[in-house]
């Protein structure tokens, strides 16, 4: 009965800290955009993010992408060509890219490069008292350290999903064509037709954007939230991959229920 | 009340604060005269780091009244509060530089921020800031090749840089060779006096600090518990100012963390 008891009250516990914290990110998010104001203003902080999440980025972006795109081309032939439609590759890959692969994995990507390393800084920051003295200086840090990587991330993220599907549609090309010689004007003329502006390629960029905003506001959180220690900050580091993963993953299977029911 | 031009800087009145159920501070009442340097003085984990923090408004105290240049810190917005810290310095207890920026660019931070100068004055104003605290050399270099001395000194420097009414060091000596030691103590009543400004100085070196101040305030678990001028404190017959000027082991101040007797815990829990 005891043992049962404790259970229930751990369980309330881990609720009522979970209900806390997710207020406190509400606020921090309320405080962040009512701050954002200021450091939009000097755009030099932001592009600086923007180099560090995004630029620094691209290597990895760009190598996943164009294995992501190979591992398609593959795949997809190996499997359409089964059924005769070989030509449809160009289609598979670039429909698989511009959907789902880009910005899922692209945010999967960004999350553990990026966003990692922004809750690492910040973290540090406040381990170091830095952040306090930034606000003794009458420098409000939430505008001045966490505004701007904030908006970096949101700024980066579909521009680094874009680079990742088009790698992708390269090595697909790469594997499809120039490997196991599909018809190139098939490969790119279908690719085409079937691949819709408004419906495949913007969607993919609200996606992209939306996680974009959830890997950047997960790792500016963290690190700002984080225990000033040197084990609380890499708890935080292990928090913010873990939780973006899922966020991007749950968040993919609701943009996707919205935008993708059975209307093509 | 003390009002803007007062003799007064800062003064508490019954203050009070608790982190939750742990009090800190029982009912602290002390005065801040304008141009002095004052110390406050205690043994680590007696509430001293956290009256600073309740002067520079980063916390809120429980109870009494927290008065910054005539201005009740809790009546203050956000606004008010951060156009009060601009006259305001503090001196992190190991600098609290930030480490992505140069030292030049760490002491121009503040100047940056809060006004629209040419760059060519805030090159003046930060150099004459480093050459203040002797690292007009260092202006390039990064805070991770200073020492811990050097990192101290840049801090002040910007803490210095907009010319603050009331410079609070945190445990300015902490961790510092006699020599840095000796040259911290006098930077801190050298930059009082020319600037005109107010110090508050928390710390717990008693030797250093009795050569430099002009008052000093004794706090054991949250309260005051003896103060006066330093020929006062020295002279004082007060057994807790005798512990702390002997660094003597037990007195007031006990040796042991508050235990149950040690005979019985020793034959275990079911001896006693």
């Amino acid at each position: 009965m005891n043992g049962l008891l404790s259970v229930v009250r751990r369980l309330g516990r881990a609720v009522i800290d979970g209900v806390w914290r997710l207020g406190f990110a509400t606020r921090f998010f309320g405080l962040l955009l009512l701050y954002s104001g200021q450091s939009l203003r000097r755009v030099h902080l932001t592009i600086r993010e923007v180099y560090f999440s995004g630029v620094l980025s691209l290597l990895i972006i760009i190598v996943s992408g164009l294995f992501v795109g190979m591992v398609l081309g593959l795949q997809g032939y190996e499997t359409l060509q089964r059924f005769g439609s070989g030509d449809a590759l160009g289609v598979l890959v670039a429909l698989s890219l511009t959907r789902e692969l880009g910005p899922v994995v692209a945010a999967l990507l960004f999350a553990s490069r990026a966003g990692s390393a922004v809750t690492a800084e910040i973290g540090l920051m406040k381990a170091t008292e830095q952040l306090k003295a930034m606000d003794m200086m009458a420098v409000n840090p939430i505008a001045r350290v966490v505004a701007p990587r904030f908006w970096g991330g949101v700024i980066s993220m579909p521009l680094l999903a874009a680079l990742f599907s088009a790698m992708g549609v390269f090595g697909g090309w790469l594997i499809g064509v120039v490997l196991i010689g599909v018809d190139e004007g098939a490969f790119w003329s279908q690719m085409q037709a079937a691949v819709d502006f408004r419906f495949d390629v913007v969607n993919g960029v609200i996606k992209s954007v939306v996680f974009g905003a959830a890997v950047a506001l997960i790792a500016v959180f963290e690190g700002y939230d984080c225990t000033p220690t040197a084990e609380g900050v890499s708890r935080a580091i292990t928090r913010t991959v873990v939780s973006s993963a899922l966020a991007i993953l749950a968040l993919d299977f609701v943009l996707t229920s919205f935008m993708f029911r059975g209307q093509s | 009340m003390s009002s803007e031009s007062s003799a007064t800087l800062v003064q508490l009145q019954d203050v009070r604060f608790a982190y939750g159920e742990r009090v800190i501070l029982r009912g602290i009442d002390l005065d801040i005269p304008r141009g002095k340097v004052v110390a406050i003085m205690g043994g680590s984990g007696c509430g001293k780091t956290t009256l600073l923090r309740l002067i520079g408004g980063q916390l809120r105290a429980s109870g009494g009244i927290v008065n910054v240049a005539g201005q009740n810190l809790a009546r203050l917005s956000t606004r008010e509060l951060y156009a009060l810290r601009r006259r305001m310095g503090m001196l992190f207890q190991f600098g609290a530089l930030f480490t992505d920026m140069s030292v030049f660019d760490n002491v121009a931070f503040p100047l940056r921020e809060h006004t629209d100068l040419p760059p060519e004055l805030i090159r003046d104003l930060v150099l004459m800031k480093l050459n203040a605290v002797g690292l007009r050399g260092a202006a390039t270099l990064k805070p991770a090749e200073l020492s811990g001395g050097m990192a101290r000194r840049v801090a002040l420097a910007r803490a210095i840089a907009l010319d603050p009414m009331l410079i609070m060091y945190d445990e300015p000596f902490a961790g510092l060779d006699p020599i840095s030691l000796g040259v911290i103590g006098q930077l801190i009543r050298r930059l009082n006096d020319a600037l005109g400004a107010s110090t508050i100085m928390v710390t717990h070196d008693i030797l250093e600090s009795l050569q430099i101040v002009d008052y000093v305030y004794f706090i054991s678990e949250g309260r005051i518990v003896a103060h006066g001028t330093p020929d006062e404190i020295r002279a004082s017959a007060d057994p807790f100012v005798q512990q702390f000027i002997h660094a003597e082991a037990d007195g007031p101040v006990p040796f042991h963390y508050p235990a149950e007797p040690f005979a019985p815990s020793l034959l275990g829990p079911g001896a006693a």
